[in-house]
């Protein structure tokens, strides 16, 4: 019997076949039906319609029919969460089940079922799991609080699981401690925060579990253990005691995780001893590793790269083991070479040399290429072999092999700058193969070298000038580096080359397009007709040395890197942060391609949006001023009505009646060029707080400035004295590169509390969450978005409050406004930010307006506005029982009357 | 970890995919199919990624394997569970792992990916327990309605002995052992030994019954010297470094270097060593090979057998490479075997069935070349060579014993087998 056959049938009304077999009585036909239904699946037809039916055969006690239904949920329920939920029950009910392997199956594909409507009903039956009398059920438990973990964090931190599973890590079952230590490693990992901190207890723990739990879960462990920081080199070592004994065991796995460790508690032991011994220990399983699959060939090449960047002593002998095979990989064999280069060292160079020779030879150009210039970093590296090598060189360079000539070259060109006047006999030489150059880079080298030595060659003068011909073909490195030979050259042989050189400047300056070319023609030429000796000084200057140093990593880079031994991180040379997104992988589905469809909706849609409203940044003062004049014109026209200052125009509120508040000015908050939490850029962000039909409102406009798309967005909020809170998700699409999107977002306040009082300008410090990064920024909060509409502050008790908050308490300030104020427009103009006007009283020489205003937490503040009538001075005093209110206050009025704060 | 594992087949069409974590889309899987298997791009490294997801892939036959992911994860973990994962398809299989058996039982593999998998994290991967409670591919043993079956069923399986089940009976109690060795050799065109080492396996076969206790020597130069009564016994060899199945019991091994374990069922692969010292090349090669102008060259090849008379090396073949451009070869003096120039081979493929130890075989070809109209020269691949000598090892390696403890107190009947194989076989010329 083979399932094959159920990839034949191609017949139309299939799932309506399907769905009558389904329903059969017949137990086998179910189970042939089933199978029938996840053939369809794997080759990507969608059979979502069954579900349903499917999840009706779930019910039984045929663990294999189970399983396959089991299957099926899985790979669906995303797509009818609906009627996931309804399988939920069978879930449960399997959780309690008298087979071991029924109540792990049950709970294991809870947790695969990606909805966060089941994860409450999956708290009780994974709680109860983990303390199951069968090893098998809290193995399975362990991962699933890290898959509950994925899709609602907050859930498994409030119900306490990640207490449960640190108390797992003490289970008598080794491969429940390993899998509680790898869902645990996970969830640190995934919450940016380490929750499994070692100490002395729990490393005792795991190491007990080493020695008795399976191949993988020894990695588990192992990595755990490097992540630990021994206090003191005695912890160091005693830990070490037990983990080298992975160093012998089959799986490469083990090995590698057991080498991090070492490595990393190398650094904290003291015993010079005791590290050689350590030392020792290391170089023959990394040898070992070489005897491997190419690929674990591959990683482990990698690794030892590293390793002996950090310790060169460890393979220090063995550089024999990484001669290249004939039939290596190439992938391989170019790492072989790195570490060659590496392990280089005067004891060993010849054998190395000679290998490279022959390497040379090879038929693989990128292989041969790479073989030449390790030669040359040899040459760097070691001084007492630089002649060696160049006699290597001049040898490869006979064969007239023309890549092999070209690359020797290149590497020559640096050897003599390494050693300066120690190797130009060679020139010669080199000069024969000038015309079989063709690749710019050797072509910029050859010509670098005539110009550097252009005294010693005696026809230096001809081999440039048949360079200038085509002159104006070549990449602009060669028309560089011909255009600075050939000022060497005029300045060591002013004489004969005085029309090549203006011929030369010539074409770079006038007859070039290239802007790098011009410049350093101009810069040439001007030098040279202002003073030819600062010339000299400049352009023969000593060079900076050069060393081998180039190819090594950072220290501080090294050492992390040393730390991600055995992980991806490793093989890429690359911090765990340069390529790890963090996606919340709970909004995405597994049928991209119809999230795509939708995607390209709501691109034309937000298009079509876009155009509608205008561009979405508006923060220009320019615009402001517009708006006032808007303001101005509606004024009159409109005969004094008020009019909203934030030009919140109901009519446009009505078509749309489910938008949020139309947009109004932004600022710019996040530069595309600001960093995220982990050194990210491409986010760039404008937003403005705003108030809107009695409630606060956060509207956003981002744009994507990165390269790749941003989705999984999420917000939060710092505390802050008024306790804002999002009221809402962050609801935004996927961004593209290059899109932009706006957003609003409903704020609540007084639930962030931070209880602080507020500071002067007041600012939102906000967070967003994308793929790529976390973002910081910080929005400025006007104090009238803080004011609410229902100021109930009358005439009377104006007074009295007035009165009881007494003059101690009361602030004055002098202002002076553009130009003479009429009381009109500044009642209106306050209103607008629900500053209202209690009481109004005229004198002789000014108005005095009287206005109260209560803030979200119904704290309210008094104030007297005096506007002088013949003049622009404003006089405001203020009065409230919340002190540090006061500026708040007085910044808002200052900036919706345009004030100028005189004392 | 992992985020998904996918089998693709060579046309780049996913014949599985199992997603653990629901991050690695199928459209994202799809650009990888089509990006590297379909391009058949061989010199691709094994670990890429394309935009935000990485692919860890190897290719057995017509089959690529690979897991996903978009976290720091351990590759190396990642690589060996891959293998592992073809193992236990082979299991499975009846050892042919190709599109085909793949087709044939895509609701086993699902199974198995479910079993062996949870959440990206490698579970349970011996294939005798596997087949316990697998319930496709028709291999399972035990009734999964029997509760007290399961209990000894999970503890086994998550127990620390996970590769032995319990309460197996043999009539007859046997132990087969067989050291495999392979040597590696890369010899310069002047003869001189380049590198030489030997990766030896051994292997054993055990039809033990109940739970044997199993202690395991070898002439170990390590553990000879430490007992001056045996240290004139024979020689010791110094082996480089060794590495252990799960069954052994490292720290013991760490401390005492004895090698004690309890032996899973059936075949398994009890160690593998390397050494590098005093390495007996079971076979010389003396090569000239003379370009004489441009239409021929000229061989001679002469193989000598370094080991005892008595002993015979089978399945001997030479290659010796021939440039492209061989128009035809002339072989005379064919000292034993057969010869024969094979252009799909790239050149002259000498058999030699049986060879006979301390004796000598020289091959003179005279290799005629098609004047072709780009000169390029010839690189000159090594001459590589394959064999077998059976009671032989080229370290020396002797196993000096296997003591087996039972409650039974049964005793074993123990067989020992060596043999030398061709690892990487190659004289520069």
């Amino acid at each position: 019997m083979s399932d094959g056959r159920f990839f034949q049938t191609t017949k139309r009304g299939e799932i309506h076949e399907l769905k009558e077999e389904l329903h059969s009585a017949n137990k086998d036909k179910k189970k042939e039906a089933v199978k029938k239904v996840i053939a369809a699946m794997t080759v990507g037809k969608d059979v979502s319609a069954l579900f349903p039916d499917v999840v009706n055969c779930m019910q039984t006690s045929n663990i294999e029919l189970k399983k396959l239904v089991y299957l099926y949920v899985i790979n669906y329920a995303k797509a009818q969460p609906e009627l996931a939920i309804l399988a939920v029950n069978t879930f449960r009910k399997d959780s309690l089940d008298a087979n071991p392997l029924i109540r792990a199956l049950a709970v294991r594909t809870m947790g695969c079922i990606r909805l966060e409507q089941i994860t409450e009903y999956l708290v009780e039956p994974l709680r109860r799991c983990c303390k199951d009398q069968d090893p098998y059920v809290r193995k399975t438990a362990a991962i699933c609080i890290a898959k509950l973990y994925d899709i609602s964090p907050e859930l498994v931190e409030d119900q306490g699981f990640i207490d449960i599973l640190k108390d797992m890590l003490s289970d008598g079952n080794p491969m429940v401690v390993a899998n509680s230590v790898a869902a645990l490693s996970e969830i640190s990992e995934s919450a940016g925060k380490n929750v499994l901190p070692m100490n002395e207890n729990t490393i005792s723990k795991l190491l007990a579990a080493l020695n008795e739990c399976t191949e993988w879960g020894q990695v588990f462990i192992l990595d755990a253990i490097a992540t630990h920081t021994p206090t003191s080199a005695r912890d160091a070592e005693s830990i070490l005691e037990r983990v080298t004994a992975r160093l012998s065991h089959a799986n490469a796995a083990v090995v590698m995780s057991a080498i991090k460790v070492v490595m990393r508690f190398l650094d904290r032991i003291t015993n010079t001893e005791t590290i050689r011994s350590l030392q020792r220990k290391l170089s023959p399983p990394l040898v070992t590793l070489l005897s491997a699959e190419p690929e674990i060939q591959y990683v482990a090449l990698r690794n030892i790269n590293l390793i002996v960047q950090r310790r060169p002593t460890i393979l220090a002998t063995e550089v024999k083991m990484f001669f290249c095979k004939y039939n290596d990989p190439v992938y391989v064999k170019m790492e072989k070479l790195d570490i060659m280069v590496r392990l280089a060292s005067e004891r060993n160079i010849d054998q190395i040399l000679m290998e490279l020779k022959e390497y040379a030879t090879e038929v693989d150009v990128d292989f041969v290429r790479k073989s030449v210039r390790a030669i040359g970093r040899c040459a760097i590296k070691l001084d007492r072999a630089a002649e060696r090598c160049i006699n290597v060189l001049l040898d490869l360079i006979e064969t007239r092999v023309n890549y092999v000539v070209q690359e020797a070259i290149v590497v020559i060109k640096d050897i003599f700058r390494k050693y300066p006047n120690r190797y130009e006999s060679i020139i010669s030489a080199l000069c024969e193969n000038l015309d079989s150059l063709d690749e710019p880079e050797a072509k910029a080298s050859m010509i670098w070298i005539i110009g550097e030595y252009a005294e010693r060659i005696d026809n230096a003068d001809e081999l440039l000038d048949s360079f200038l011909e085509s002159f104006h073909d070549e990449t602009p490195s060669v028309q560089l580096q011909i255009l600075t030979a050939t000022v060497k050259l005029f300045l060591k042989t002013p004489s004969s080359t005085q029309d090549m050189v203006t011929k030369v400047l010539k074409m770079s300056t006038e007859e070039s397009e290239n802007p790098d070319l011009r410049d350093r023609g101009y810069i040439y030429w001007r030098l040279l007709s202002s003073n030819p000796e600062a010339t000299k000084q400049v352009v023969l200057a000593d060079k900076p040395t050069i060393s081998d140093d180039s190819y090594s990593l950072d220290s501080s880079v090294l050492d992390r890197l040393i730390d991600n031994i055995a992980m991806l991180s490793s093989v890429y040379h690359k911090l765990p942060e340069a390529f790890v997104t963090r996606l919340r992988t709970v909004q995405k589905g597994e049928y991209e391609d119809e999230e795509e469809e939708e995607e390209e909706e709501d691109k034309v849609a937000r298009l079509r949006q876009e155009m509608k409203e205008g561009p979405a940044y508006e923060s220009d003062e320019e615009d402001e001023r517009d708006r006032d004049r808007d303001r101005d014109r509606d004024d009159e026209s409109s005969g004094g009505e008020p009019t909203d200052l934030l030009g919140l125009d109901d009519t446009t509120t009505t078509t749309t009646p489910t938008a949020a508040a139309p947009t109004v000015p932004q600022q710019m908050v996040l530069n595309a060029d600001q960093p995220g939490q982990k050194g990210q850029r491409g986010l760039k962000v404008a937003a403005a707080l705003t108030r809107f039909r009695g409630s606060i409102v956060l509207q956003m406009t981002f744009g994507n400035m990165s390269q790749m798309p941003l989705s999984g967005w999420a917000i939060q909020f710092n505390k802050n004295p008024f306790g804002l809170a999002p009221g809402g998700p962050l609801q935004v699409q996927d961004l593209a590169p290059g899109q932009t999107a706006t957003a609003s977002l409903p704020v609540t306040p007084n639930q962030l509390l931070s209880n602080n009082p507020p500071a002067v300008p007041l600012i939102l410090q906000v967070a967003v969450k994308t793929s790529l990064d976390v973002f910081y920024f910080n929005v400025p909060v006007d104090f009238g978005v803080l004011l609410v509409e229902d100021d109930s502050t009358d005439k009377d008790t104006f007074k009295d409050l007035w009165a009881r908050i007494g003059e101690a308490k009361q602030v004055s300030v002098m202002a002076m406004a553009p130009q003479p104020l009429p009381s009109a427009q500044c009642i209106q103009t306050l209103a607008a930010v629900n500053i209202k006007l209690v009481a109004q009283r005229a004198a002789d020489t000014f108005d005095s307006l009287y206005f109260s205003c209560t803030t979200t937490n119904r704290l309210v503040v008094l104030a007297e506005i005096s506007l002088q009538k013949s003049g622009n001075g404003v006089k405001v005093v203020t009065r409230t029982e919340a002190g540090p209110l006061i500026p708040l206050f007085q910044a808002q009025v200052a900036k919706s009357l345009t004030l100028q704060r005189t004392g | 970890m992992i985020s998904s594992i996918l089998l693709i087949n060579q046309k780049g069409e996913i014949l599985i995919h199992r997603s653990y974590k629901g991050d690695v889309t199928r459209t994202e899987a799809t650009l990888f199919c089509s990006r590297v298997v379909a391009a058949k791009e061989a010199r691709e490294k094994p670990i890429l990624s394309i935009g935000q997801c990485h692919f860890i892939h190897t290719t057995i036959g017509d089959i690529t394997v690979v897991a996903t992911t978009k976290s720091n994860a351990n590759v190396m973990l990642v690589l060996k569970f891959l293998y592992r994962l073809v193992e236990v398809f082979s299991a499975y299989f009846g050892g042919q792992v190709d599109e085909n058996a793949v087709r044939k039982n895509f609701v086993l593999i699902y199974e198995l990916l479910d079993e062996i998998v949870d959440y990206g994290f490698p579970q349970i991967l011996e294939v005798d327990i596997l087949k316990k409670y697998i319930t496709q591919g028709g291999m399972k043993t035990v009734d999964l309605n029997d509760e007290e079956q399961l209990k000894k069923l999970t503890v086994q399986a998550t127990g620390n002995c996970s590769w032995r089940a319990d309460g197996i009976k043999y009539r007859k109690n046997e132990v087969y052992i067989d050291v495999i060795e392979s040597v590696n050799v890369l010899i310069s065109h002047k003869g001189v030994v380049l590198r030489a080492d030997v990766s030896g396996q051994i292997m054993v076969k055990c039809l033990l019954s109940g739970m044997p206790e199993c202690k395991f020597g070898m002439n170990d130069k390590l553990v000879m010297n430490r007992d001056p009564r045996k240290a004139n016994k024979g020689t010791a060899i110094a082996i480089d470094d060794c590495r252990f199945h799960q069954c052994v019991r490292l720290p013991k091994f760490d401390l005492e270097r004895t090698i004690t374990f309890i032996p899973p069922d059936g075949t398994f692969e009890l160690m593998t060593y390397r050494i590098t010292e005093n390495i007996n090349l079971p076979f010389k090669i003396l090569p000239v090979v003379q370009e004489r102008g441009r239409t021929r060259v000229e061989c001679s090849v002469k193989v000598k057998a370094n080991f005892a008379k008595n002993i015979f090396a089978t399945n001997v073949i030479i290659k010796i490479p021939c440039p492209k451009t061989t128009a035809k070869a002339h072989l005379s003096n064919v000292g034993a075997g057969k010869a024969k120039y094979e252009p799909s081979q790239g050149g002259i493929i000498w058999r030699i069935r049986r060879f006979p130890g301390d004796t000598e075989y020289t091959l003179l070809a005279d290799v005629e070349l098609a004047s072709s109209v780009t000169d390029k020269q010839w690189y000159r691949p090594p001459i590589a060579m394959d064999f077998q000598v059976p009671m032989f090892t080229a370290s020396g390696l002797r196993v000096r014993f296997l003591s087996i403890q039972e409650k039974s107190n049964y005793k074993p009947v123990k067989w020992i087998r060596y043999i030398t194989k061709a690892g990487s076989y190659q004289h520069r010329i």
